[in-house]
């Protein structure tokens, strides 16, 4: 059985065949069942497939694309939770960014940050602040709050000052070895947190523990946007940015030399890389991500205060990372999704499903005992199961190989090409 | 505002002792550990937090059985805290079993280290949560009061400059036990033959294994000493602030660690001083802040004023006031 199908998927057109089968069968079931979340997971189970699939690349990513893009919003708008599902898409992809920025950070530069979020929160807040009437307390010119249409630009401006917050934190750390970094990157999450939820005096310019309420929703020529559906194309369309940078950069000189300074500092600095510039590098095109999802959240949310920013939050972005796998783009993807879908979907589900088991049946779960509760726990194991058992996390990253025989075939080509040209030059 | 300050220095100093001399015994478990095996054992401030509700079960029993009012105050509570010690003790050895042991003899990057013990971290978090909102219904617990007979130092009689200062009875308690844990962990350290192994190990451990040291069971020790003194100070922070929930271990965590650094991080009496200067400054910072900056900034910001301390000592003087400097070799 086993080798028949194996036999089955091993030609190209017998994938092809199987995989439009699975996303007609599965986008059929979400058509027919539209309130089912089992549904809606497996349709966006077909991404996963896909990247198995030996096509060629670039057909690949049109395929994703326009799964992700058209065929999933379609089928998921007949469905009465078709906002939740596209909430839920939404979230992915922010996260996903974050992940990816982290990613840049922890997995192709070895440096642990337990402060992620923090610049996440500074996008978040860059935008908050300027969109809202909140500016015009502190401000001394300037009509606020800004209108919708300036959130393009700011989504520019929240990569920028994330970026700077990055250096910031950069220079100070980088003088610090190893394992240090990681508390004193907390430490630093810790202090923006506590900045943001008392920065409300002397001068009002966060509103303290307060937070920001009625940020003004983007503007897109003239059409306001403002609900789940419509902020999932944006989500989407920054993460293919960001995913389009990652993959540039991580065989770039800047990409080879991280992973140097990750696997020997001292070797790598004696092979001439600078040390500084490339870790700062590191840092600040992570917390660029970061910055430019954070400018998102705010105008998703239409609100921002800085309990959304806590340790909980950063550390949930490495739960991510390592969980695909760190250094690997697909693999951190996978990682963010799985979280993402565990926490909004699955989790509240069970806990759903438990509380109307003890309803219909007296079977009864203490109120402390709900999955929705114990995620603190769930992600903990998983850290130490994967630090444990898998390090190298769900899909483990794959160094771009280079093929010798390729290789010294050109250059033996190359050589008799030499050859002859100077041969001919003597003849004639 | 200069008299201000001072009229408040006895009781800042009081409560910065009190602080101080906690962060002092949990900076000693992060030292001891990163002596030995390089690792920011990010789980130890939750074994603290763990032994302040192994604690509060322990007194809770008793105060079921009859016992707190049999017994005189003092011996309920050696016995608790003993209790909660060694019980604390067995979850550090049981941590460093299941979650460092596998990591070392993988000899995987210590980056993977950190993750597990963050991980551990926030099982225990959320196991005690929900052991204790299973048992009583609210994660915050409040434990029964102990040695709460107030002392006033009237100081204002001696010295006109300051105020009078107020203390409670646990207060005594708390600085009594902490100094003999201190001192008999440094008797330990320096004098008997487990020190030595442990001195031993943390300088150099291939060559102490072959000087007949079984290196595993230094560390599993040194787990046992580092978790019992953490889990013993958990009990001494619940007679003295009374409520304990099962986040208080990852703040007090950080400070701890931060005095760690600041005394130079593997140098135990460093800790211990780092400890007690910490918890001066932040408690100095707590109740002066707010004079000093005209009231732009409260109390609110001490948590930031101990992180600021970190960073400043790690960037000018990485290893610590007490510390040498290592240079890395190839």
């Amino acid at each position: 059985m086993s080798a028949l199908f194996e036999k089955l998927t091993q030609s190209k057109k017998n994938q092809i065949i199987l995989f439009i089968a699975y996303v007609f069968l599965t986008g059929a079931g979400l058509f027919l069942l539209p309130d089912s979340t089992i549904a809606f997971l497996l349709l966006l189970f077909s991404i996963l497939i896909l990247y198995y699939l030996n096509f060629n690349l670039r057909a690949k990513w049109v395929t994703g694309i326009v799964i992700l893009a058209a065929i999933v919003p379609f089928i998921a708008s007949h469905s009465d939770s078709y906002q939740t599902y596209m909430e839920v898409g939404t979230l992915v992809g922010i996260y996903c960014a974050m992940a990816l920025g982290l990613n840049i950070v922890v997995g192709f530069a070895g440096l642990l940050d337990l402060g992620f979020i923090a610049f996440f929160a500074v996008g978040a807040y860059s935008y908050a602040i300027f969109a809202s009437g909140q500016a015009s307390k502190f401000m001394p010119f300037g009509h606020y709050p800004l209108p919708g249409g300036t959130f393009w630009i700011f989504i520019i401006v929240g990569a920028c000052v994330a970026a700077i917050f990055g250096i910031l934190l950069g220079i100070p750390v980088l003088r610090v070895r190893g394992d240090y970094l990681a508390i004193v990157t907390l430490g630093f999450g810790e202090i923006i947190r506590i900045l943001l939820n008392n920065m409300d005096h002397p001068i009002n310019i966060t509103n303290g523990s307060m937070g920001i309420a009625s940020i003004t929703p983007p503007n897109f020529f003239g059409i306001s946007i403002g609900s789940s559906s419509q902020f999932y194309y944006i989500a989407f369309g920054i993460f293919l940015v960001v995913i389009y940078v990652v993959r540039k950069l991580e065989n770039s000189k800047l990409g080879r030399s991280w992973k140097a300074v990750r696997d020997n500092e001292i070797a790598a600095q004696a092979m001439g890389i600078p040390l500084v510039k490339t870790k700062l590098a590191a840092f600040a095109i992570g917390a660029s991500f970061s910055g430019m999802m954070g400018v998102v959240f705010a105008a998703k949310q239409m609100f921002v205060d800085a309990t959304s920013f806590t340790y909980l939050e950063s550390t949930m972005v490495l739960v991510m990372v390592i969980l695909g796998g760190m250094g690997s783009v697909p693999g951190v993807i996978l990682g963010a999704a799985v979280v993402i879908i565990l926490r909004t979907q699955v989790l509240t589900n069970i806990s759903n499903w438990l509380s109307s088991m003890s309803t219909d049946y007296g079977i009864s779960i203490p109120p402390a005992l709900s999955p929705e509760k114990m995620q603190l726990l769930i992600f903990g194991l998983l850290l130490i199961i994967f630090a444990l058992y898998r390090t190298q996390g769900l899909i483990p990253h794959k160094n771009r190989k280079v093929d010798v025989e390729l290789l010294k075939k050109e250059s033996e080509k190359a050589a008799l090409a030499r050859e002859k040209a100077t041969s001919g030059g003597t003849e004639s | 505002m200069l008299a201000h300050i001072l009229q408040n220095l006895p009781q800042v100093l009081i409560d910065g002792l009190t602080l101080g001399v906690v962060y002092a015994v949990v900076a000693i478990g992060y030292t001891m550990v990163y002596g030995i095996l390089e690792l920011i054992n990010f789980a130890h401030g939750d074994v603290f937090m763990t032994g302040a509700f192994m604690g509060a079960v322990v007194l809770f029993i008793m105060m079921g059985l009859g016992f707190l009012s049999a017994m005189p105050a003092l011996i309920v509570f050696l016995i608790v805290i003993v209790i909660a010690a060694i019980a604390t003790g067995l979850l550090g050895v049981g941590i460093e079993r299941v979650a460092y042991r596998p990591l070392r003899r993988k000899n995987a990057p210590k980056l993977i280290a950190l993750i597990t013990s963050i991980g551990i971290s926030f099982v225990l978090e959320d196991a005690v949560r929900f052991i204790a909102e299973l048992k009583t219904g609210n994660y915050i617990v409040t434990a029964p009061s102990m040695f709460n007979h107030k002392f006033n130092i009237d100081i204002h009689h001696v010295i006109p400059y300051f105020n009078n200062a107020t203390f409670q009875g646990s207060f005594l308690v708390v600085l009594i036990v902490t100094i003999v844990m201190l001192v008999s962990l440094d008797l330990f350290v320096n004098k008997t033959k487990w020190g030595m192994a442990m001195r031993a190990v943390a300088q150099d451990r291939d060559t102490a294994s072959l000087m007949t040291i079984n290196v595993n069971r230094v560390i599993s020790v040194t787990f046992f000493i580092g978790s019992a003194l953490g889990g013993a100070t958990g009990v001494l922070f619940m007679i003295q602030y009374g409520t304990i929930d099962p986040y208080i271990g990852f703040i007090l965590g950080i400070k701890a660690f931060t005095a760690a650094v600041l005394g130079g991080i593997g140098n135990i009496r460093g800790a211990m001083f780092g400890g007690v200067m910490l918890g001066l400054l932040e408690m100095f910072a707590a109740a002066n802040l707010s004079i000093i900056t005209h009231g732009a900034m409260g109390a609110e910001y001490k948590d930031v004023f101990a992180f600021i301390i970190l960073i400043l000592v790690l960037i000018f003087k990485p290893e610590g006031l007490f510390g040498k400097a290592v240079v890395e070799k190839v």
